[in-house]
């Protein structure tokens, strides 16, 4: 449970990532992907990924498609749109100011 | 993009909620595929329902997932009560369709702008005065020449327009033969150009057009009488128009949508001021005078000092003005004179129409204001006492914690439902009432014509009455349903007689709104009824009206020559002359002195006839004779009952003389007759006096006759049958005589009454609804009364209490309520009957089967809507109520 708060914030910009890289990938792929590239340490709830997904889907960053998958199962998959590109942009030069800032905080204090 | 998928989920809610747990399902087996332990997997996915419900409001408008539930809630309630609902949306739509049809009748008429430029800054001019009969009235009429001194007078503040009533009058396009009727206005030059108007073909008339008498013989169509006359064919611009032995050319075709000033009147033919003969008369009022302000010029400083101004030049040119003043005595100029002159807003235009139907339209409006009322009463009675069944349902779900606010809107959806349901229906009832309405305005040579069109100003109105019908019955039930006490209404009912507290004051105002209507409807009934039945004094059995001109005019012997030849033809039984017919239009009066004395201060009224008048007609005579051929007029006359006794009292009036005006020549008294109403069927009997058709002028040579009507008793029932063969025996003898215009005597006689007709019918018509509707809302609050007291019932009766106790304890509060509500009907129908006296007729508001009418008709009425609920209350068994108990 305490993994789940290393997330924190940063939810969005890592979906955004993940799909910038491999598009169409449905929510526990996108989970996965989380976990494995962070070398199992960004972990959520996994539940919690769904109402996010859901509303950057409203805010019109990513969009969603059912697909038929091999198992005959259906599955939503997930890709990114150029507003999402375009959020994902400033999410990161965000990030990246924040840590910055951090970063010098850390060392100069 | 969002909101609206947010709306449309809303909508698909059940299927949005498969597709979300389809998604949560597929995570974990997806998660269970990948070799997870699946109690891990489903410990790391956390709250299912957490998730789903977080997701569900992420993708829908909560707001309008409620609104959705409450409508499909209310809708459900409607259904449940079927008859119930179906009579609410019924009595509602017929409430709110009379109103919208009121308001579309009441706007076209007497508020919407015309389709003017600068509506607002025109205005009307007339003087008020005292009339030759003593009464005040007011003048609308101006003469060109004291126009135009007026028009230079203000020329730097305002523009005056001068613009005649539109006539029916005689137009021919090509030969002679066929004649046709058009309603043709005179107006200055300078109305188009003001009132910004642009024409749909060729030019409208301009300034330059007033150059001088006879200068600018043009013709302006209306785009109305262009379509329906024309086809809106283009190639009517240079084609002539004759108007007796003028020729117009015409020049152009005005805009779509202007019909002209005269509202309910649609303009067909627009013709230069200068071209009527009349234009240079300085003493004849005969077209009407507005006022636009110029631009910049403030209306409340200037209208004044205009209105001062404008009067005092006025007064000066009458007082100037020769012509004017000729053969009146000198207290009839002076009260002639004393005019004052008034400035009305005209933007909406001005007619007699309006004059007319002003009153009968505030009528209407209250009674379809008053039966809307009744009908709401009615609808929130229903939903007061649903409420009250439902209190146990609002306190349950106030328990597990629904807001108050959401109770509201539960409530206000219902209500909006029926609301909007019934004005769905009422909008159509309202597209069919008002043109049909207005149908019945139908004088028939003359029918009223408005344009009717359904446009933003009536959406706005229905709208707002909506809306207005909503909040008025729901907001009540809805205030007191949230604020229902959850633990009191659990527990049984804190007080279970304040919804009927409330039902009973809706019982007293119910009945007093009905009692208004009847009272008043029985006012008007009565009111045609004795108009209708009112004595003529002659005939109108098989009476057909030839009104005839002749140009220049023709000799009395052509006449009369006509007259033998029309005798002649089959089927006419006898044939006789009059100047104008009766109870028509035309009106004219003239001084009497007797014995070379001033004339009285009253003008009299007379009629021209030819001898066998008083015959055709019916009437008989009382003492004399009647004309023969050898008499003329000056020379013999024949007067009414009421001439001799205002001039010759208590004397043998026969061979007695009078003159028309001091110094005049002599006229013998040969015959008197009854009285009979000559001008309009409500006035009262006046004097009267007939002369010879047959005019001799000073030196006893005849003089012509311009126009005049021969009256012919017909053998067959419907003496129209006869008008075609008779219009061409006339325009056979080609002798300058053509028939302009063919009725029946019995049409004129109902053209008096086409007003009290009209509202009688309207008045029956909504005092039979509102009295429906009041017997069924007595009838339901009766009924859930008894149901609701049905415990008090059967305890009485088990506790020994005899039946007409019972029946006395369920009726005794409705009877109070209607007689208090009753009383206060009739005293609020004294007051809205003194405002509409002038539509009475021989009836007084404090007649007292005037009263009494409508007090039977409720007390009838309660008795039968109460009928059911006290054999309900008898039927009581008192051991099944208190066993159920």
């Amino acid at each position: 449970m305490a993994k789940t708060d290393s997330l924190q914030g940063s939810l969005d910009l890592l979906v955004l990532k993940i799909l910038s890289r491999r598009p169409r990938l449905h929510g526990y792929a996108i989970m996965a992907a989380i976990a494995n590239t962070s070398g199992e340490v960004l972990r959520a709830e996994e539940g919690s990924l769904y109402p996010a997904l859901y509303r950057m889907e409203e805010a019109g960053w990513i969009r969603a498609e059912w697909i038929k998958k091999d198992t005959g199962r259906r599955a939503r998959v997930y890709e990114l749109t150029a507003a999402g590109k375009k959020q994902l942009g400033a999410e990161e030069s965000r990030w990246q100011s924040v840590s910055v800032a951090i970063n010098r905080v850390l060392r100069e204090a | 993009m969002s909101l609206w998928s947010r709306i449309s989920n809303a909508v698909r809610g059940e299927r949005l909620n498969r597709e979300i747990e389809e998604e949560l399902q597929s995570h974990i087996d997806e998660a269970i595929a990948s070799g997870r332990d699946p109690k891990e997997a489903h410990r790391a996915f956390g709250s299912a329902l957490h998730a789903r419900e977080a997701s569900h409001s992420i993708r829908v408008a909560g707001w309008l997932e409620s609104l959705l539930a409450d409508v499909r809630f209310g809708w459900r309630q409607l259904c449940r009560n079927k008859v119930a609902s179906a009579a609410a949306v019924l009595s509602l739509a017929l409430g709110i369709g009379s109103c919208v049809a009121a308001f579309r009748l009441i706007d076209a008429l007497l508020w919407r702008p015309l389709p003017i430029s600068n509506s607002s800054k025109l205005y009307a001019l007339s003087r008020k005065l005292i009339g030759p009969e003593g009464r005040p009235i007011e003048d609308g009429y101006w003469a060109t020449p004291d126009f135009k001194v007026m028009r230079d007078a203000v020329k730097d503040q305002a523009d005056l327009i001068a613009i005649s009533d539109a006539d029916r009058t005689d137009i021919t396009w090509t030969t002679d033969d066929d004649m046709e009727k058009a309603h043709v206005v005179y107006v200055s030059g300078n109305m188009f150009p003001l009132f910004g108007l642009e024409p749909a073909l060729g030019r409208l008339l301009i300034p330059a057009d007033d150059r001088g008498p006879g200068a600018s013989p043009y013709a302006v169509l209306s785009w109305d009488y262009w379509n329906h006359r024309f086809g809106r064919d283009a190639h009517v611009l240079g084609r002539s128009l004759h108007i007796g032995d003028q020729t117009f050319e015409i020049i152009g075709v005005g805009p779509r949508d202007f019909t002209g000033t005269e509202a309910g009147t649609v303009t067909d033919v627009f013709l230069p001021l200068s071209m009527n003969s009349l234009g240079t008369e300085d003493g004849v009022s005969w077209h009407h005078t507005f006022l636009m302000l110029k631009t910049g010029v403030n209306p409340s400083t200037a209208l004044e000092l205009m209105r001062q101004h404008l009067s005092a030049v006025s007064r000066a040119f009458e007082a100037d003005c020769s012509t004017c003043l000729r053969g009146m005595t000198k207290a009839s100029i002076g009260r002639f004179l004393n005019k004052t002159l008034v400035f009305s807003p005209a933007g909406a235009g001005i007619s007699e129409l309006q004059k007319d139907y002003r009153r009968l339209l505030g009528v209407l409006g209250l009674l379809v204001a008053l039966v809307l009322l009744i009908a709401c009463v009615n609808v929130s009675n229903m939903m007061t006492a649903q409420a009250a069944a439902r209190a146990q349902e609002m306190a349950l779900r106030i328990s597990i914690g629904a807001g108050r606010r959401r109770l509201v809107q539960l409530i206000l959806c219902q209500t909006a439902l029926l609301a909007l349901l019934a004005s769905v229906l009422g909008a159509l009832f309202a597209a069919w009432s008002a043109p049909f309405v207005l149908s019945l305005v139908n004088p028939p040579d003359n029918p009223a014509r408005l344009a009717l069109p359904a446009d933003w100003r009536v959406l706005l109105f229905g709208f707002g009455l909506t809306i207005l019908i909503v909040l008025l019955l729901g907001l009540l039930p809805a205030l007191r349903a949230s604020a229902v006490r959850p633990v009191a209404a659990l527990k049984g009912g804190e007080d279970p007689h304040s919804p009927r507290r409330l039902m009973r004051g809706a019982i007293a105002l119910q009945v007093a709104f009905c009692v208004l209507v009847l009272f008043l409807s029985s006012l008007f009934v009565t009111s045609f009824q004795r108009l209708e039945n009112r004595p003529l004094g002659f005939s109108t059995d098989r009476l057909l009206l030839l009104e005839t001109v002749a140009g220049k005019g023709q000799f009395p012997v052509v006449w009369n020559q006509t007259a033998e030849a029309l005798r002649a033809a089959p089927g006419v039984s006898s044939v006789a002359i009059s100047g104008w017919p009766l109870l028509g239009r035309i009106q004219i009066n003239s001084d009497i002195s007797i014995n070379g004395a001033p004339p009285s201060p009253i003008p009299t009224f007379f009629r021209p006839v030819s001898p066998g008048f008083f015959s055709t007609m019916k009437i008989p005579l009382l003492s004399g004779r009647d004309f023969r051929p050898e008499d003329a007029s000056p020379g013999a006359a024949i007067v009414n009952e009421t001439f001799v006794k205002t001039y010759f009292p208590g004397q043998n009036p026969i061979g007695r003389t009078f003159e028309r005006g001091a110094n005049q020549p002599l006229n013998k008294i040969v015959g008197v007759t009854p009285d009979i109403p000559d001008h309009d069927l409500r006035e009262p009997n006046r004097a009267m006096f007939y002369v010879p058709f047959d005019e001799i002028d000073d030196k006893s040579a005849p003089t012509v006759a311009g126009f005049a009507t021969f009256v012919l008793h017909t053998d067959a029932q419907n003496p129209l049958a006869l008008a075609n063969s008779l219009r061409q025996l006339i325009a056979q003898r080609k002798n300058g005589l053509r028939v302009s215009n063919i009725t029946t005597q019995l049409d004129l006689v109902r053209d008096q009454t086409v007003r009290e007709r009209l509202i009688a019918m309207l008045a029956a018509f909504f005092a039979a609804v509102a009295l429906l509707l009041a017997g069924i809302g007595l009838y339901a609050v009766l009924n859930y009364s008894v149901f609701q007291r049905r415990r008090e019932i059967g305890i009485r009766l088990a506790i020994g209490s005899t039946r007409a106790g019972i029946v006395r304890i369920v009726t005794l509060d409705a009877f109070l309520m209607i007689a208090v509500g009753g009383c206060a009907g009739i005293a609020l129908g004294f007051g809205a009957a003194r405002s509409v006296e002038s539509l009475f007729y021989q009836v007084k508001a404090t007649d007292a089967d005037m009263i009494a009418l409508p007090a039977c008709a409720i007390l009838l009425i309660a008795l039968v809507a109460t009928l059911p609920a006290v054999l309900r209350a008898l039927r009581t068994d008192p051991t099944e109520i208190l066993r159920a108990e």
